[in-house]
């Protein structure tokens, strides 16, 4: 029985391909329908009577800022490219870091 | 629920900020242990799963709307020191490249979303796998429970963070009431996303997932002894 799930089982590289896929679609195309009001903090703070001490944002004139691409007009668009840059950022990101940290020296050989 | 600059007094920021630094560090070394064949590829791709997924706002009532935080669902998929690594190259992006949260805000940030929603997730995940019968099917809605707790947990570390630092003269009482209420809403939306995803992967591969490692381990000393036997 553990053999033949074993044989059966799903290659990582489909998995892998799922996942990006599913990211890419979600932060790409489905994040142009995700609720516009604001999230449970903000609206807390509006409502609590805070939301004024928010400062303006030391990247707000960045050109991903606000997850607007700017220079396209096409809001779908915009927002959908924003979307993928940032996917695509953080997984060469993280798994960059990931790498890192395997390749380091492990804790024994590290401390000796 | 990412902090921009000015909700928290410079002390405050820059308390959270080293205990930011603290708990990546020992992440770091942490993940050291957890990051092996199955898990270092697959970090990568559930931090751009939890990156893409916290753009999708759903809404709450009233209003409000609440996104995925994603501590919980990475630390039971790679594990919790990869998970605090995971979520906090989210929220690095997303306040450097999308000025989603503050700069100054972004140890208080990975404080509340890398790191309490991770231990939460991860400690009441755990327990109940411990405790329930060891069985995969029961490793999400385990993961799910996890994740419910876990919005709330980051709620309250936020209005303790303000009780101290806060900038405005408000109502304590009426923001931890506030925070917690909507935030127990948000959480149904993070078990439910949670559920969903970790299910997925259990689907196809369940050695793929970090906290399903020991009910699948019981399962096979279950069946050892049949082979022996065959």
């Amino acid at each position: 029985m553990t053999s033949t799930a074993t044989k059966k089982r799903v290659p990582f590289r489909w998995v892998a391909l799922g996942i990006a896929v599913v990211a890419l679609l979600l932060a790409g195309v489905v994040s142009y329908y995700a609720s516009a009001n604001p999230d449970g903090l903000m609206h807390v703070a509006g409502k609590t009577g805070f939301l004024d001490s928010a400062s303006e944002h030391g990247t707000a004139d960045g050109p991903l800022a606000g997850y607007d691409t700017k220079g396209v007009d096409d809001a779908r668009l915009s927002g959908g490219l924003a979307g993928v840059i940032g996917t695509v950022v953080v997984l060469v990101l993280a798994g960059g870091l990931v790498l890192l940290v395997r390749r380091r020296p492990t804790d024994s050989s590290d401390e000796a | 629920m990412h902090v921009p600059d000015g909700f928290l007094d410079a002390p405050t920021s820059i308390a959270t900020g080293a205990v930011a630094v603290v708990a990546v560090g020992v992440a770091l070394r942490g993940a050291r242990r957890e990051l092996d064949d199955k898990t270092a590829p697959l970090a990568g791709l559930v931090a751009a799963f939890v990156f893409a997924t916290q753009m999708l706002n759903f809404p709450v009532g009233a209003g409000t709307s609440g996104h995925l935080m994603g501590g919980a669902l990475a630390a039971v998929l790679v594990g919790p020191w990869t998970g605090v690594l995971c979520v906090s190259v989210v929220l690095i992006v997303q306040s450097l490249l999308f000025a989603d949260g503050g700069i100054t805000a972004l140890g208080t940030n990975i404080l509340l979303m890398a790191v309490t929603t991770v231990v939460v997730g991860w400690f009441v995940s755990r327990v109940l796998i411990k405790v329930l019968p060891k069985r995969v099917g029961l490793v999400a809605p385990a993961a799910a429970i996890g994740a419910f707790v876990s919005v709330p947990a980051a709620a309250s570390v936020f209005t303790a963070l303000y009780a101290v630092g806060g900038t405005a003269d408000i109502s304590l009482t009426t923001l931890a009431t506030a925070m917690l209420g909507w935030h127990t809403l948000i959480g149904l939306g993070e078990g439910v996303i949670t559920f969903l995803a970790v299910g997925a992967i259990l689907a196809v591969r369940p050695d793929l997932v970090y906290a399903a490692r020991g009910v699948i381990a019981e399962r096979d000393l279950v069946i050892k002894p049949r082979e022996s036997v065959a």
